[in-house]
């Protein structure tokens, strides 16, 4: 490898034909392929926008297309808000060295000057008048990056750092089929699954034959507790699952843990301990007061509007996949793993799905598809869950407790400070502890066992620790985790993972120590940060939010730095509590350094701050010893349009920043937010999420 | 038993073959391929599905055949007049109103409603109007904002 080669974007190295990423169509379209998904957070428009100022070609010219395991970069995950940084560097880059090529091409061949040549939406020219298109110039793009060229400088980019508007949304608008939901392939067939009553149910017996002799049905499926139907078309795949439904008999067990006490199952389960943050030696002598105060969340689901969907089709050994999944190619190696095919037989294409706010059902939905399809060769299956099995039987955010201690001087300034954390594992995406991770794999004839939910590697941000190391300038902390080794409910990522209380937790506490000191809460955080962009985001958020100013009900703070690195974000909660909590308002103002597409980011974080809202308030997965009880919009209630904050943000522009992600920041903030807020407003701190009537009311007793 | 059922979708006339409790998603999506009608649940808790009916915002989800039969239907896909957009869906462009856009369709329905009822709701009488609305992206408040200036302009 050359020293030029070596400092290029790791994406590149990893894909270093420029082909995989670019091609140039007869008409002069640039074809972009990229690793990264469509999630419905817009990451396509922001690539497109990159890619076309780099290329000095107009934004009409490029054609995002879908990732897919047979063409294009292997990406990884489109997850923990890195998309922007890393794709986005890699794909700079390849575009810088495929327009120089082109350059040179129409310098050497076409003898344009090169003293004076330049380009403009595509078309090559010089100073003499000549124009030569991109696509008449012969370039093989099937050569590697070297690095000989090098992505612009910011001052040379037109679209980049501008609101364009997002380039799938007016199919969206106009109803055209544009999801894996609506996906009709030649000869498609219709697949359902009866997923077990409860998580631990094996199947005891099941008469196929009501099912099968059904008009419509086209194959009955049994594999171990696996069963599915095929049929000719939705309605009669429905029925055919409900005919199974009624001859089916399941053992089923009670497994999991008392929903009313999670903290209570968390702290006590077999648990992998971890220090994440053992730092500094405060002046214990100094300290006078020690404050302990612990807080917890529930197990929360993702909750997508649409249920996940898979579509697989069988040929001889070969299957291809259709998937909204947020990793094709480890999806690729499940699917092969579980099956024991040769990966290069498996080919995973990403269609659009509904929002997605981490793993969800979409890989598991995939994997149904491929084991209905293997009924019937050569015709393709689409399969779509019904919504409470999307509700029940998706992977979940773990429910999580932490226990904050802190010792105070005279001043009312931490000395030291600890934090623990408990929860079950946050990733258990396909490949994950060396299994394929995927539900249906669990319940075959030889079932694959699942391993409990690991965590990410603290590389890419953690998952039980992740947020939990404050940016604070405590003198001593000790932060610990304890990563519970089950999973009677299946965890996974969602949107912020274990920051989620773990800044709620922070961020509730420091309030609670501002007010044991006497001090307001802001003055106090702010005494206590030292680096510059994290106070200057308090002090936005402050001033957006009307901070001291009086406030009907009550007024909270909230702020944390994404995973100690990515985006900065601070938000002032106003809410009012009479009979139930009610947000009102939420100014947030957030730093994500370098802005591709503002108005995205914009949109990115108001989304992110009203589920958290909704989480905050509302959200809660129900059960008893055996079933997941929540299963429809009823028993698991999100945020309605009634209950909708207003929600301001502010961008702080740092143009000399690298970009960060910032689709995940604002998940923990507003919980603190809106948590300081209650208690600014009743005088009475709910430490335990959601902060329903319910909740507050116990508080109240206690 | 199955038999034909007769209604006019985005004005025109069809006729389908189905069971009488098919429900009217599946026909619309499978029968006439029209997919921007959206299943989310199946139940009328989320308004993906949502079309109006007689000019009233109905999830179709639920709806059977035997309950649509004869009656004027319109989806997403016939809110547009030609090559031109609603004024709702230039509205919903404007204001970038949409993350994934799963729920936009139904979304649509209900505010086309309203303004058909009401040329000039008030901020209250949108939200009023969405309630049966879910969203997970959170593009509320930019949905709002879309129906009200959409209104707007209308004036
Ligand atoms: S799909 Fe009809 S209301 Fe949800
Ligand atoms: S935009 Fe995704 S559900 Fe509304």
């Amino acid at each position: 490898m050359t020293g030029r080669r070596r400092d290029l974007p790791a994406g590149v190295v990893a894909n270093p034909r420029l082909s995989r990423w670019v091609s140039i169509a007869p008409d002069g379209t640039v074809r972009v392929r990229v690793g990264k998904v469509e999630l419905g957070q817009g990451i396509l428009t922001a690539l497109a926008q990159l890619a076309a100022d780099e290329l000095d070609i107009d934004l009409a010219q490029i054609r995002m297309e879908p990732a897919s395991t047979d063409e294009g970069p292997d990406e990884g995950l489109t997850a923990g808000s890195r998309s922007i940084e890393d794709s986005g560097a890699a794909l700079r880059q390849i575009c810088a060295e495929v327009r120089a090529l082109l350059l040179a091409e129409a310098v050497t061949s076409w003898g344009l000057d090169p003293a004076t040549v330049t380009v403009r939406g595509g078309v090559v020219g010089d100073a003499s008048g000549r124009r030569i298109g991109y696509a008449e110039l012969a370039v093989d793009l099937d050569r590697d990056a070297d690095g000989s060229a090098r992505p612009k400088a910011d001052a040379g980019l037109r679209l980049a750092g501008t609101s364009v508007q997002r380039l799938d949304l007016p199919d969206k608008i106009a109803g055209r089929p544009r999801f894996i939901q609506d996906l009709m392939l030649e000869g498609q067939l219709y697949g359902r699954v009866l997923r077990p009553p409860s998580p631990a149910a094996t199947l005891a017996e099941a008469g196929t034959a009501a099912a099968a002799e059904l008009p419509g049905t086209v194959s009955v499926v049994r594999d171990g507790s696996f069963l599915g139907v095929v049929a000719l078309d939705e309605e009669a795949a429905e029925r055919a699952v409900a005919a199974l439904r009624e001859t089916a008999h399941w053992r089923e067990r009670d497994t999991l843990p008392d929903e009313d006490d999670l903290p209570g199952y968390l702290r006590a389960a077999p648990a992998d301990t971890f220090t994440v943050d053992e730092s500094g030696l405060g002046r214990t002598d100094q300290i006078v007061q020690t404050m302990t105060a612990g807080y917890s969340r529930p197990f929360l689901a993702h909750a997508s509007m649409a249920p996940s969907c898979g579509v697989a089709r069988w040929h001889r050994d070969e299957v291809e996949v259709w998937s909204h999944s947020q990793g094709i190619y480890r999806l690729r190696w499940a699917i092969s793993q579980a099956l024991g095919l040769d990966e290069k037989n498996v080919t995973v294409r990403h269609v659009q799905g509904a929002g997605a706010y981490g793993h969800n059902g979409a890989d598991d939905a995939a994997f149904d598809a491929v084991l209905l399809a293997r009924s019937v060769p050569g015709r393709p299956v689409h399969v779509r869950w019904s919504r409470a099995d999307e509700l029940t039987w998706a992977p979940i955010g773990p429910a999580m407790a932490a226990e904050l201690q802190a010792g105070l001087d005279a001043g009312g300034k931490v000395v030291t400070w600890s934090h623990e954390v408990w929860s079950q594992g946050h990733f258990s995406r396909p490949g994950y502890a060396g299994s394929p991770g995927l539900l249906a794999a669990a319940h075959l004839e030889r079932p694959i066992e699942a391993p409990p939910a690991a965590d990410p590697p603290p590389s890419a941000g953690g998952g039980t620790a992740r947020g939990a190391i404050p940016l604070y300038t405590f003198p001593e902390r000790r932060i610990r985790a304890h990563r519970v080794l089950s999973a009677p409910l299946r965890s996974s990522a969602l949107r912020g993972l274990g920051s989620f209380l773990n800044v709620f937790a922070i961020e509730s506490f420091m309030d609670e120590l501002a007010l044991a000191a006497g001090q307001d809460p802001l003055d106090y955080r702010l005494a206590q940060l030292a680096d510059p962009r994290a106070q200057d985001v308090l002090l936005a958020a402050a001033e957006l939010g009307r901070w001291g100013a009086e406030s009907a009900g009550g007024r909270g703070i909230g702020f944390a730095r994404y995973k100690g690195r990515g985006a900065y974000c601070a938000v002032v909660a106003e809410v009012e509590a009479v009979h139930e909590v009610r947000v009102r308002r939420l100014a947030i103002a957030v730093d994500a350094g370098r802005v591709v597409n503002p108005d995205g980011v914009r949109n990115q974080i108001e989304g992110g701050a009203v589920q958290a809202t909704s989480w905050t308030l509302k959200e809660r997965v129900r059960f008893d010893r055996r079933h997941v009880t929540s299963a429809d919009w009823e028993s698991y209630p999100i945020l309605r349009f009634g209950e909708v904050p207003e929600v301001e943000v502010e961008i702080l522009s740092r143009p000399g920043e690298p970009s960060v992600g910032a689709g995940e920041a604002a998940q923990g903030p507003t919980a603190a937010a809106i948590g300081n807020a209650v208690a600014a407003a009743l005088g009475l701190r709910v430490r335990d999420l959601p902060l329903t009537t319910e909740r507050i009311l116990s508080a109240l007793g206690e | 038993m199955e038999r034909v059922f007769e209604l006019t979708v985005n004005g025109e006339r069809c006729a389908v073959t189905c069971e009488p409790d098919t429900t009217l998603l599946h026909v619309l999506r499978h029968e006439l391929d029209l997919k921007g009608t959206r299943f989310g649940c199946g139940s009328g808790q989320c308004g993906a599905c949502f079309v109006l009916i007689d000019g009233h915002p109905v999830s179709s989800c639920d709806t059977p055949m035997w309950a649509a039969e004869g009656k004027p239907v319109v989806t997403v896909e016939g809110l547009a007049e030609g090559a031109a957009l609603h004024p709702l869906q230039q509205a919903i462009l404007r204001e970038q109103a949409a993350q994934c856009g799963y729920c936009i369709s139904g979304i649509l329905i209900s505010a086309a409603a309203l303004l058909a009822r009401d040329p000039h709701p008030d901020e209250r009488a949108v939200v009023a109007a969405l309630d049966r609305n879910l969203c997970r992206c959170g593009v509320h408040q930019r949905v709002v904002r879309a129906v009200v200036r959409a209104a707007e302009a209308g004036r």
